[in-house]
């Protein structure tokens, strides 16, 4: 069961009573470590970041209120929307981009057919990699203007442009990046795949149901809560993502901030320019918009999710 | 077929991962009896026509797999030729094996290449003890031990899985060089002691839900406590998911760039990640050669998992979803 399914399932069951518990000690025991990280590590920095976010604070002198000026600084700020174009861009073209092609691929990758293990391992090496800052150098060389994606494409007469240093295509290149690492959620929905009863399809055809119609009559219902699953997810790490950006701009989210992520805007602001107030307030601001996008697909999920229990 | 291998190692997970497994095996006693090709057959279909359409299909998926590793193999073989053909060979034939750019690229920093893959090392090992450590015991906790507050504990432990970390950084970062460990690891591992890779313990708690509670039931009666119990019966239990979560925490270490772009500033602490970034700055991008001969020392490891470690990968991601 996904984390997604397990939230689904507490909030169905609610709360058990009053009743003691048994293991009370043994359990807060065990529990002790992530108790202390949960608080230490997680609850505590992010009240402190809440707080820093209403603040001017430069690490030197102790942070000094601010009352909204952080607020409407950003709404001022054109980097900082620039940077929310550049990220809604990455993640709206790039995650449903890469979910349908590891889909497509996992549907070609039929169950019990000759080579799976080794179409899938190939497949899935990408983005075991993608994250790398090696593979980041990688693009920065093939995207480059004597790269290799350059190289070939002189061989068929083509001039090609520097693609990472054009503005006007620097953001696809990190959008095919992206994309380059469907492996991941292809395992997943060939694993959701095998799930589906074999039954159904000769159900189906002994009804003379063709095969494009078993499709959409048998695997894509009956995928639907793996295809929101890693819907939810992806959607959520693709906002996050910083290392590819950082890389081929060299840190500066260029050119002409073409690249610049939120995350990497967000670092510019806090650990360059150590201005550690501006940068909790858009630290929330990226929960918020995280957030709020996860619980609108859970509210959509209604709509085209078909749970069968 | 290496999924039937793998699935039937791990103790029985549960209702659905026993499903699962089932519907594995029949896959593959569908394939092995010739069974599985007709799953669909269509009315019009022959038998000509479906070996013509298994025929496109493999020459497809050949084209998309030599499309999606070609990058990598490019980057192998450049790295072994001198620096002026990189910009010129778009091939993969080698004609000479030139090992210079790994000589260049080894030494082309403040220290050597080594002393990168060592701190690497320390951070990676580090994070996998705390992380199988801590992870296990919260997750035997919830998993197995009925307490207060366990549901929203538990609620709250599934929520962080998802809280992005930028969040929490900027106090970390306050809190940490505070206490003096910007450029030590100490905040790259002492999270990890406090179970605060919560991903892990939920994948941890799925599994320990599959071990039949019988076990802990006839340790009890023979007189274990909690600590036994999880030392003895559970632990030796989860061999399967605590290599999943040391692989992934190799892996995401490994690869980890922005806390370790923010807690090791100076050189003497720089991992691999951050070796190659400075690399790039300081050579600009006149230096290729060195550049991905360093890239493939770099992605070394993360190959020698992927060959050995992959069905901990694929199991890991198929039963809890995770990139």
């Amino acid at each position: 069961m996904s984390v997604v399914a397990e939230l689904n399932q507490l909030k169905k069951t609610g709360k058990g009573g009053k009743r003691r518990h048994k293991e009370n000690k043994a359990g807060h025991l065990f529990l002790l470590p992530w108790t202390l990280g949960l608080f230490g590590i997680t609850l505590f920095p992010m009240m402190a970041s809440l707080y820093l976010a209403f603040t001017d604070y430069n690490l030197l002198q102790p942070p000094e209120w601010a009352g909204l000026e952080n607020i409407t600084r950003m709404i001022g700020d054109e980097r900082l929307h620039k940077s929310i174009e550049v990220t809604f861009t990455y993640v709206f073209v790039g995650v449903p981009l890469q979910l349908a092609v590891s889909l497509a691929v996992a549907m070609l990758l039929d169950r019990g057919m000759r080579g799976l293990a080794f179409y899938r391992s190939v497949f899935y090496l990408p983005s075991m990699l993608g994250s790398s800052v090696a593979i980041a150098v990688l693009w920065r060389q093939i995207f480059g203007h004597g790269g290799l994606i350059n190289q070939i494409l002189g061989n068929f007469g083509i001039e090609g442009q520097g693609w990472v240093s054009s503005p006007d295509t620097a953001l696809s290149t990190l959008i095919i990046l992206h994309v380059w690492t469907f492996g991941a959620p292809m395992v997943i929905f060939l694993a959701g795949l095998r799930q589906i009863p074999e039954m159904f399809y000769e159900a189906a055809s002994i009804d003379g149901a063709s095969r494009f119609k078993q499709f959409f009559t048998i695997t894509i219902p009956l995928l639907t809560p793996i295809i929101f699953f890693n819907l939810v997810l992806q959607l959520i790490g693709a906002f996050q993502n910083f290392t590819q950006a950082y890389v081929v701009s060299n840190g500066t989210g260029g050119p002409a901030d073409s690249t610049l992520f939120f995350t990497l805007y967000l670092y510019q602001q806090g650990f360059k320019g150590f201005d550690m107030g501006y940068a909790s307030a858009m630290a929330w601001v990226l929960v918020l918009i995280i957030a709020s996008l996860t619980a609108i697909n859970f509210w959509l999920s209604k709509y085209w999710v078909h749970y069968d229990d | 077929m290496t999924d039937s291998l793998q699935t039937t190692s791990a103790p029985s997970g549960g209702a659905r991962r026993r499903e699962e497994d089932m519907s594995a095996n029949t896959a593959a006693l569908a394939q092995s009896t010739g069974a599985g090709e007709d799953r669909s057959p269509m009315k019009s279909t022959t038998a000509a026509g479906r070996a013509t359409r298994s025929i496109i299909k493999h020459v497809l998926l050949v084209v998309a797999s030599l499309g999606m590793i070609y990058p990598l193999l490019w980057m192998l073989v450049s790295s072994l030729r001198p620096d002026e053909l990189i910009f010129r060979e778009s091939g993969l034939l080698l004609t000479s094996l030139e090992f210079g750019n790994y000589v260049e690229g080894w030494n082309a920093l403040s220290h050597p290449f080594s002393h990168f893959l060592w701190n690497s090392a320390v951070v990676v090992f580090g994070s996998i003890l705390a992380n199988l450590i801590s992870c296990s015991m919260a997750a035997y906790a919830f998993a197995r031990l009925d307490f207060r507050f366990k549901k929203p504990m538990f609620a709250l432990m599934l929520l962080t899985i998802m809280l992005p970390v930028h969040v929490v950084i900027i106090p970390q970062y306050i809190l940490f060089s505070n206490l003096g460990w910007v450029n030590t690891f100490l905040p790259l591992i002492v999270p990890k002691i406090l179970a605060t890779d919560a991903f892990f313990v939920f994948l941890m708690v799925q599994f320990i839900r599959g071990i039949p509670k019988d076990l802990d039931e006839a340790a009890r009666i023979d007189g274990a406590g909690h600590i036994r119990i999880f030392i003895q019966v559970i632990l030796p239990l989860m061999v399967p998911a605590l290599a999943t979560t040391a692989i992934f925490t190799f892996m995401w270490t490994w690869n980890d760039f922005f806390s370790q772009l923010i807690f090791l500033t100076s050189p003497d602490v720089y991992t691999v990640p951050l070796a190659l970034q400075s690399f790039l700055d300081s050579t600009g991008e006149s230096n290729w050669g060195a550049m991905f001969a360093m890239s493939i020392v770099s992605i070394l490891p993360l190959f020698l998992i992927f060959l050995f470690g992959q069905r901990f990968l694929i199991k890991g991601m198929a039963t809890t979803g995770i990139k």
